[in-house]
């Protein structure tokens, strides 16, 4: 039962993954993504991890691509243009060094390796989430706090680069004065009025 | 009982996906998601360690790479807007800003 929920879950996470990068248009390819990240977190469960598990569909699937989405329809993207000779380079670029990747992984998969010994977390009886919040707080507690760190870097330098300079105003923001004066609806009727002629 | 294999090899796969996603497709956004992918790959192949090794740590590891992530998604979508006001375009061929 495992077992094929996990074949399942792993098909479904590889074939949404092929499909976002072989769309063309990005809303769909972002929509897919959503489906491999779902999937990725059914294997997190089956896999002892539920509190990551949990994590990756709220943060991935959830805020991330949110923002992904946001983004793509605040640019107003369509479908890709593509062609001529650069594209087709680049694609047999592209997937000859993808193969290369798989080939390596391949040969590591088939040589030998160990896991090296079990030392075994031991069996607290905890849940998967109340172990994970004590091994962080404790042993993890300083890379956790310049996690904190990084995150509000990360919110002032997205701020600070998508505000500009103040030369360009923002679209939406620019007021009513700067615009150019409208031309009355009066007007508009002046100008056939002289070629009619 | 899942043998720790079986999430190691579609933690390649993906892995492999996401390569060919960045270095096939034009769209600068596209490319973003194909980074995430890789991200994701090194996230699963950190679960199932944790899972055959009977630990914690990898799942740590998985939750600072979560964060990592969002933090780079943020001011990464930030460059692209900015980069598309400037030159009307997300895809990264026709942005040469720095070619000498």
């Amino acid at each position: 039962m495992i077992e094929a929920l996990f074949v399942g879950f792993g098909a479904a996470a590889l074939v949404s993954a092929l499909l976002v990068i072989l769309h063309r248009n990005p809303v769909t390819s972002a929509l897919f993504l959503v489906v491999a990240f779902c999937s990725l977190a059914g294997i997190y469960l089956l896999l002892h991890a539920e509190f990551v598990g949990m994590v990756q569909v709220i943060v991935y699937a959830g805020a991330i691509m949110v923002l992904f989405l946001f983004v793509i329809m605040y640019l107003n993207l369509g479908q890709d243009r593509e062609g001529g000779a650069a594209t087709v380079l680049r694609r047999m670029i592209g997937w000859l060094v993808g193969a290369l990747v798989a080939v390596q992984a391949a040969l590591l998969f088939a040589g030998h390796w160990a896991m090296g010994p079990v030392s075994g977390a031991p069996e607290t009886g905890l849940g998967n989430t109340q172990a994970l919040g004590q091994t962080l707080y404790t042993r993890y507690l300083f890379p956790f706090e310049i996690t904190s760190l990084v995150l509000l870097v990360a919110m002032v330098g997205a701020i600070v680069i998508s505000k500009g300079r103040g030369s360009r105003p923002a679209p939406g923001a620019s007021a009513p004065a700067e615009r150019p004066p409208r031309l009355e609806p009066g007007d508009r009727a002046a100008p056939p009025d002289g070629a009619s002629s | 009982m899942i043998p720790p294999g079986g999430p190691l090899i579609v933690s390649a796969l993906l892995f492999t996906i996401g390569v060919v996603g960045v270095l096939v497709r034009r769209n600068a956004i596209v490319i973003f998601m194909s980074v995430e992918l890789m991200l994701n790959a090194g996230n699963l192949a950190f679960i199932s360690f944790a899972y055959a090794l009977h630990s914690l740590d990898g799942q740590v590891v998985v939750f600072f790479v979560m964060a990592v992530a969002a933090a780079e998604v943020a001011v990464g979508l930030a460059i692209i807007v900015n980069l598309f006001r400037l030159r009307e375009s997300v895809f990264v061929d026709e942005i040469n800003l720095l070619k000498g």
